[in-house]
């Protein structure tokens, strides 16, 4: 028997198990799968926890339930891969061989990375929302907040889901609003890039929203320090902005196993061809989601469309067959915006975020960066889809590659 | 493709003053791009530029701040010294390379 091992059980990781187990013949290939934690988290679901749209409870469920009978789980830390010798070894020090590994590893915060962040303030007066810890403990925060200077800010990029601090905002916005408040809480948004988003067209757009809503835009400052007994988030350059409650976008890197194995860049994400899924540096070793060092979002959207074009690549790689150049860096990500209304972008490597139409047979089309009700239920619609059916591998009536069909130019 | 004649030499560069081809760069065009941006090089902005030309022929991309600190050895407070006012883009532009790809 070979052995296919994939490393991580998030999302990109139980995608691929589940695309993969239906394409291998499994009287020749074993699917191993090892995962440090128990519980999946559906972490597209944690913005909304702050600010009571979702309970901590809304957001979990067991890692087995979406790993097929036929795969082998185990449970257990990852010492280090050591792909000179085709072998991951365990925290438990069992060794599994394997003939393809594919790398599902995913990307954390690490508020250590910043001095003063991860201190006496952490979870006093300054919070994170990409984790459950730091989701649920700002919702109990904000239940007996008064009111006063709530600083969001993005320490570094890249950032998993690079549109959430915005989504944070504009639900702030209306949440703060909702409560007879808003005039009480004042909202800026600190940035290390230019504007409000990465590609220029979105960042006028969301920026123009940030305007109406009265949010204040802090761009170009690339936090150094947080002086944490002084509330104030310092820069390198050493400008100063103040804050009564600090919700922060901590560093992001890739898991600690990906350093220690050598295998990552400075962040520890894994070098990865940006049109195949192959890792640069071993011709067996493939890498997904987030884990990659690629120009794309680190968002389920973007390892969900990559998980197709690595299913058949895996398949043409077992069978000698070139691999296939055709992952386009394709993101698609809807945006709450409050008040019971979303956007919608779609986008890949090459063509930025565009106005427009975007067509889904069945549903019917959705408005390009455009606040409509209809994102806002989309994007509620998506935790079904995502337990039901993104994580089971199931077809989606949307293509792995992105399409111009409705964009205007 | 616009050109430019910089330090006696005309180079290529795009909309905002970043060279095209990295192959024309000499250390005198570093120079004098740096007077342009307000920079006087002393060795310390030398240790950085020869990392970043090192670096992008090894790798084919500009390297961040944080892989100059962590690869080249140079920490980001030193960085932001030398090269005042977002140090990625500006020792990219004396190192004779594009504009650093913003993330995603």
């Amino acid at each position: 028997m070979k052995r296919l091992l994939i490393l991580g059980a998030g999302t990109a990781g139980t995608m691929m198990a589940n695309k993969l187990l239906h394409q291998l013949d499994q009287n020749e290939w074993k699917i191993t799968m090892v995962d440090k934690h128990e519980t999946h988290y559906y972490q597209p679901g944690f913005l909304f926890i702050p600010f009571n749209i979702y309970s901590c409870h809304d957001v979990v469920k067991p890692k087995r339930d979406f790993v097929p009978a036929e795969v082998e789980y185990i449970n257990s830390n990852i010492e280090i891969i050591e792909p000179e010798k085709n072998q991951v070894k365990l925290s438990n020090k069992k060794v599994i061989q394997y003939d393809i590994l594919i790398i599902a590893t995913g990307s954390r915060t690490v508020p250590e990375e910043t001095e003063g962040l991860k201190d006496a303030g952490w979870y006093q007066n300054i919070f994170d929302f990409y984790t459950i810890e730091g989701a649920c403990n700002l919702q109990k925060f904000f239940k007996h907040w008064e009111g006063g200077k709530l600083v969001l800010n993005i320490t570094e990029m890249p950032i998993k889901c690079p549109v959430a601090p915005l989504e944070f905002l504009f639900l702030a916005d209306w949440w703060f609003t909702e409560k007879g408040m808003r005039d009480k809480v004042d909202l800026t948004f600190v940035t290390p890039l230019p504007g409000a988003f990465t590609k220029p067209k979105a960042a006028q757009i969301l920026g123009s929203f940030l305007d109406d809503k009265n949010i204040h835009l802090q761009a170009e400052f690339s936090t150094g320090r947080v002086d944490h007994a002084n509330n104030k988030i310092i820069s390198w350059d050493d400008k100063e902005i103040e804050y009564d409650v600090l919700v922060t976008v901590p560093v992001n890197m890739g898991d600690p196993v990906i350093e220690h194995s050598n295998l990552g860049d400075e962040l520890g994400f894994v070098p990865t061809h940006k049109h195949t899924l192959q890792s640069k540096n071993h011709e067996n070793i493939f890498v997904i989601g987030d884990a990659t060092d690629l120009p794309s979002s680190k968002a389920g959207s973007v390892a969900h469309f990559q998980a197709d074009v690595l299913t058949e690549n895996i398949i043409s790689y077992i069978e000698g067959l070139p691999l296939e150049e055709s992952f386009d860096g394709h993101a698609n990500c809807f945006i709450e915006s409050g008040f019971g209304k979303g956007l919608l972008i779609d986008f890949n490597y090459d063509v930025e975020p565009l106005p427009g139409k975007f067509p889904l047979p069945g549903i019917g089309p959705f408005s390009l960066l455009q606040e409509t009700k209809m994102n806002h239920w989309g994007k509620m619609m998506f935790r079904w889809i995502y337990w039901n059916m993104l994580l089971k591998g199931q077809e989606l009536p949307i293509e792995a590659q992105m399409t111009m069909a409705g964009k205007i130019k | 493709m616009s050109t430019k004649v910089i330090a006696n030499v005309e180079v290529e560069i795009d909309t905002e003053g970043f060279m095209t081809n990295p192959d024309q760069w000499t250390k005198e065009i570093a120079s004098a791009i740096a007077k342009e941006e307000g920079v006087e090089l002393t060795e310390a902005h030398w240790k950085v530029i020869n990392f970043i030309r090192k670096d992008y022929s090894e790798k084919g991309t500009a390297p961040s701040i944080r892989r100059i600190n962590k690869v080249g050895g140079i920490s980001t407070k030193d960085m932001y010294n030398l090269f005042p006012d977002g140090p990625a883009k500006k020792a990219a532009k004396i190192s004779g390379l594009g504009k650093p790809q913003g993330c995603v």
